[in-house]
């Protein structure tokens, strides 16, 4: 194949795109409609996963293999998302239907918690001012004239309104940016420590000065004053509450995901159950490799695989002895001398090379591909206007050399569903023009990446489940499990504690390292 | 099982061998309480600091004489060899007036044979 017939067959390829994998996209969709987790109703604890029988996944790769000469980018394998596209089975819509009533349900019990605090807020805010403003309107005439202090004091109020504003809008004035299932527990403390303090503090006001009209205008001022105070040091023990005491770490805890084993620790403060799982699940997206149910067939079939080759014969008559036969099998299958072990240990020899190889083929492709440009500076870009092209279009002129080689690759690793033809495109003309080099715009597509890398809409799970035995809102303890399901793998985290560490010193005087000479002679006499 | 370790005393007498200047021996020593005892391979216990035969030569008068290899010098012509330096034991057996030396030595044996009688 010359090289002109690759870059006719990529760009034509990209231009029936939506035609082929249209096709191919409802043959693999119908095959692996199955290995989705059936997470339909939130209140069970239990989730039924259903393994795909092994043939169709082996009649798919050789269906692949055989249109493997067609540089299409396209989704020419499925990919198990969150959102379907084409096709509605009878539990998707139920499944939508409940996922409608929930986030009506949630959304409604945000927008509340955030209505009730604003208005307490407000209230909060002005009570101050009204406490001062109200004996000027209403009985001024009786009102003692106020002083030099007053005065001092009103500018003490208006100062320590403006902190207290100014603190609570760095505070508590952020963007949610997570739906938790219930509520904080500490907010929930303050709110009613505010509202109660606040209500005593207009009880006591209506009845001592508003009924009796109290004249010392004074007395009414550093009343208002104290009330400033006191809500000040309410704003300090809402920082202590809501952000100090969890930033000293005491536990660590240990993430695992369910499908492929993959284990990050993080070192977490006094948090209730349902904050630590916000700080995990903002730590998976950033540092574990992004989910690739393609990775996974190979254990499945190896899987359904070892418990097909045993059948179970009743030769004793009916009677349903299930734990008797399936006791057998496993008896059966761990006396059974089978090579399963020297087939994964070649095969993953195989793959191992396989890879190298197509990834220093890759690498060649790449750099070669790279030399054809040049950067053009300010001098040169007057005289040679004809040929200059921006990074878009030098992107596209590159591209068809290193194409085949960077698809073959990602075929082999299994990554083509993450990355299409614009999105290469966009990341190399990228690369260019902040002057990387061959293996700076490799590094995307060599190893997997954070799934922070890839398309936000696809990968990104939209829904998660915490499942849990103990409260959500009680505070990490040591030994507490907690899952966090989506649709395709749970992470699984245990707690444990930090350890109470004795620290011990001594003290080395520098003059007391002294050495001594072992000998060992022998003397012949 | 007990493990008994029989280590008795034997005189040797040992007739030095003139050879050009020298008077020669035969046999070589290690040990010394300027030694290093733990790296001593023939002691019993690693804390010893006594004098040892390291090399018998064939044929040399300490064979001749009896001397094997392992043993313990205690005594060599009445003086002490329990708590001497390498050098000073060197000395105490090189003496060029003297031409028979008369060592005290003590030896493991029979440790293995006891052993096995007992276990039969």
């Amino acid at each position: 194949m010359s090289a002109a017939m690759d870059t006719e067959s990529t760009y034509s390829g990209y231009s029936h795109y939506s035609g082929h994998s249209k096709k191919a996209h409802r043959q693999g969709r119908d095959r692996h409609k199955s290995p989705r987790s059936k997470d339909g109703s939130r209140s069970e604890k239990s989730v039924t996963i259903q393994t795909p029988p092994a043939e169709p996944l082996l009649g798919n790769d050789a269906s692949r293999a055989e249109e493997g000469q067609d540089d299409n980018w396209g989704e020419t394998t499925t990919a198990i998302t969150g959102t379907s596209e084409h096709s509605i089975s009878q539990e998707d819509i139920a499944r939508i239907s409940k996922d409608l009533e929930d986030s009506v349900g949630l959304d409604c019990k945000r927008y509340l918690g955030l209505t009730v605090a604003a208005v307490l807020g407000l209230l909060v805010f002005l009570t101050p001012i009204a406490f001062i403003l109200l004996p000027q309107i209403l009985w001024r005439d009786d009102l003692e004239p106020c002083g030099t202090v007053c005065e001092g004091v009103f500018i003490s109020v208006a100062f320590k309104l403006l902190i207290l504003l100014i603190g609570t809008w760095a505070l508590f004035f952020r963007q949610p940016k997570a739906d938790l299932p219930r509520v904080f527990v500490f907010r929930a403390l303050l709110l009613v420590l505010i509202f109660l303090f606040v209500f005593s503090y207009w009880l006591f006001y209506g009845v001592r000065i508003l009924d009796s009209k109290d004249t010392n205008y004074q007395g009414i001022v550093q009343y208002a004053v104290s009330l400033v105070d006191a809500l000040l040091f309410i704003h300090y023990l809402a920082i202590v509450l809501l952000e100090l005491r969890q930033l000293q770490p005491v536990f660590t805890v240990k993430v695992v995901r369910s499908t492929d084993g993959e284990s990050r620790y993080y070192s977490l403060g006094h948090l209730s159950i349902q904050r630590a799982a916000l700080v995990v699940l903002e730590n998976y997206y950033r540092d574990f490799t992004v989910y690739n149910p393609a990775l996974l067939t190979a254990s499945k079939s190896r899987a359904a695989k070892h418990m097909a080759g045993l059948k179970v014969y009743n030769v004793d008559g009916p009677g349903n002895n299930a734990l008797g036969q399936s006791r057998a099998m496993i008896a059966a299958a761990a006396r059974r001398r089978d090579s399963s072990h020297n087939e994964l240990y070649y095969e993953e020899a195989d793959h191992e090379r396989r890879v190298r190889k197509r990834r220093a083929r890759l690498v060649v492709a790449v750099e070669e591909a790279f030399t054809h440009i040049k950067r053009l500076q300010a001098e040169e870009q007057q005289k040679a206007p004809g040929e200059m092209m921006d990074p878009r279009e030098a992107a596209q002129a590159i591209f068809p050399s290193m194409a085949r080689a960077l698809q073959k690759y990602l075929r082999t690793t299994r990554q083509q569903q993450y990355h299409s033809m614009e999105s290469i495109l966009q990341h190399l003309s990228f690369c260019i023009t902040n002057n990387m080099t061959p293996k700076a715009f490799l590094e995307r597509y060599l190893n997997p990446g954070p799934t922070l890398q890839y398309d936000r809409d696809r990968w990104f799970s939209k829904q998660w489940t915490l499942v849990s035995e103990e409260a959500v809102t009680s505070g990490l303890q040591d030994g507490v499990v907690f899952v966090l399901k989506c649709l395709d793998f749970s992470l699984v985290v245990n707690v444990k504690k930090i350890p109470f560490i004795k620290l011990s010193e001594e003290f080395i005087d520098p003059k007391s390292h002294k050495f001594v000479l072992r000998l060992q002679s022998e003397t012949s006499v | 099982s007990y493990l008994i370790s029989f280590s008795f005393q034997q005189r040797i007498e040992i007739h030095k061998l003139r050879q050009g200047d020298n008077l020669i021996l035969g046999f070589s020593i290690g040990g010394g309480i300027d030694q290093d005892p733990t790296q001593n391979p023939f002691s019993e216990d690693k804390t010893d600091k006594g004098i040892y035969v390291t090399r018998v030569t064939a044929g040399g008068p300490a064979e001749v004489a009896g001397l094997q290899i392992g043993d313990k010098i205690m005594q060599v012509n009445g003086w002490d060899m329990t708590m001497v330096t390498h050098d000073q034991a060197r000395k105490r057996l090189t003496k060029r007036n003297e031409e028979v030396v008369r060592l005290l030595v003590t030896r493991q044996s029979l440790q293995k044979a006891v052993q096995q009688s007992m276990m039969s």
